[in-house]
């Protein structure tokens, strides 16, 4: 059974329709990429596999490795984040909060997988720094560990490579490649089509129009993606 | 100076002055265990309205000649927090005007409201106190000054006890809600707690001026610190600090209490920030 099903969805906000009759499953392992232009819902559909938004119509099935302790999510970045005094290392220990219950502290396992993210994606030398004074490529990076502290199973990126440049982009595809070895399910949005093919290996494009294109990323090549 | 110092302990040896201080590092304290993430999930204006709406429940209390306002200002708060900080959640204009519209009602019907009801003497004074706070603060009753350790043993203990929740939500409430911590609890607690607070604090500073006690230890920590625990642990102690000093003036001085302590915490906020500027630069 795939850890995530979705039935025929139909997304949108305030009544107004935005993607309308959305099919496809993710397997545990697979790397599946949502592409398609700005306002097409790809963000609207991310929350709605996370809770965050109920769909107009349609169902989404789950099987019990889709829980929300099994689940890590990279949002964008909000705003707020922008002057919120904070350290590295709180915010990527906040990541372990799904397991701690109404327990008001953290056990020194969880503090110890909060310094082991860290050092995996080399941010561990700026656990004192305050986030806000990162630059771009390492807040993601930092989101990304805090993403990590909450499960290893499933990870949701909505835009991971936003704002960053070309080689901070390609290091964070590399990272989040190597976690896909490693057997983490990735279901990531993204603007950038030729990543998304170079690494994924589904692609679920929502285009203009309600035109879906959901399948493996050869046969999303083979009929000239780019153009679906 | 020895001048000055014998007269405060001549004053500290009446028991409602040791009450002024102690009740009023309480208040101070609560406050601005929360200014920090008021200020930064962008609710501080959250709190003016409460403060206002606050000064309305007063109103009624003061019509129906209740002793203790307490029992109708904490309920009348806390039902008001929760719909305010539901419709606040997508801080839209909508939200924005909808605040603005509920804070200016209940200060226009709560003086409509006094001036029609109240048989007091002194109306004016009585709406000056309930807005600017007075020297209610040297009268409070031994039931007062222990309403209030308890008040902010829970508050301090809520605190304490959701920390991490409370950052984790401040910070991203998106990520919260997907790994599981519910958000909305926690902004329902939140909402609470606030009410409770600014209830407590109409006594010190007035209705007007309760958004100083919980906005301005916050930037002024935001000013030089750079994490949450941190900023969380100097606004509070900023807070307590200018609390007890504004408390001390007041009574050395002879000016209202509320507005000697924002004086002070205006004070301290430039200090912090020349402090800020400097450690930037440096």
């Amino acid at each position: 059974m795939p850890q995530l099903t979705c039935e025929k969805l139909t997304l949108g906000y305030e009544g107004k329709t935005v993607v309308s009759d959305l099919s496809f499953a993710v397997n545990a392992g697979e790397y599946l990429c949502i592409v398609g232009e700005n306002g097409s819902g790809k963000s609207t559909l991310m929350k709605t596999i996370l809770n965050l938004k109920t769909p107009i119509s349609g169902k989404i099935v789950t099987d019990s490795g889709f829980a929300t302790t099994e689940i890590g999510y990279m949002p964008q970045q909000t705003a707020a984040q922008k002057d919120f005094p904070a350290s590295v290392r709180e915010v990527v220990r906040s990541g372990c909060l799904n397991r701690v219950g109404l327990r008001p502290f953290f056990t020194r396992a969880e503090k110890q997988l909060a310094e082991d993210n860290m050092q995996k994606l080399g941010i561990d030398h700026l656990a004192k720094r305050c986030y806000r004074e990162l630059s771009g490529g390492q807040q993601q990076r930092v989101l990304l560990a805090r993403a990590l502290c909450a499960t290893r199973k499933i990870l949701l990126l909505d835009e991971p490579a936003a704002g960053l440049d070309p080689n901070a982009t390609a290091e964070m595809y590399e990272v989040i490649a190597s976690l896909n070895k490693g057997g983490t399910t990735i279901i990531m949005i993204s603007h950038d089509i030729e990543a998304s093919v170079r690494y994924a290996s589904h692609i679920l494009h929502i285009g203009k129009g309600s035109s879906v294109f959901f399948g493996t990323k050869e046969d999303y090549v083979d009929r000239g993606g780019y153009g679906a | 100076m020895t001048d000055i110092i014998d007269r405060l302990a001549f004053y500290f040896s009446f028991t409602f002055v040791q009450y002024a201080i102690i009740v009023g590092v309480l208040i101070a304290l609560c406050s601005s265990l929360l200014g920090v993430t008021l200020v930064l999930k962008r609710f501080s204006f959250i709190g003016d309205g409460l403060s206002h709406v606050a000064f309305g429940a007063i109103a009624i209390a003061a019509a129906f000649s209740l002793t203790n306002q307490f029992i109708v200002v904490l309920p009348v708060t806390i039902i008001s927090a929760i719909l305010l900080l539901r419709t606040g959640q997508n801080t839209n204009i909508k939200g924005d005007a909808a605040l603005a519209m509920i804070s200016v009602s209940a200060l226009g019907i709560g003086y409509l409201i006094l001036n029609v009801f109240s048989a007091s003497a002194n109306l004016a004074g009585d709406v000056c106190t309930a807005l600017f706070g007075s020297i209610s603060i040297l009268t409070l009753s031994t039931t007062d000054v222990w309403l209030s350790i308890v008040l902010s043993v829970l508050v301090i203990a809520v605190f304490l006890l959701f920390y991490h929740k409370i950052f984790s939500v401040t910070f991203d409430e998106d990520f919260s809600t997907a790994t599981g911590t519910r958000a909305k609890t926690y902004n329902f607690i939140l909402a609470i707690v606030i009410a409770v607070i600014i209830s407590l604090a109409i006594n010190l500073v007035g209705a007007l001026l309760i958004s100083a006690l919980v906005i301005f230890p916050a930037l002024s920590a935001m000013r030089v610190f750079r994490s949450f625990k941190s900023v969380t642990i100097c606004s509070v102690i900023f807070s307590m600090v200018c609390a007890a000093l504004g408390i001390v003036i007041s009574i050395l001085a002879g000016t209202p209490v509320g507005s000697t302590i924002v004086a002070v915490d205006i004070v301290g906020f430039a200090i912090f920030s020349l402090i800020g500027f400097i450690v930037k630069r440096g």
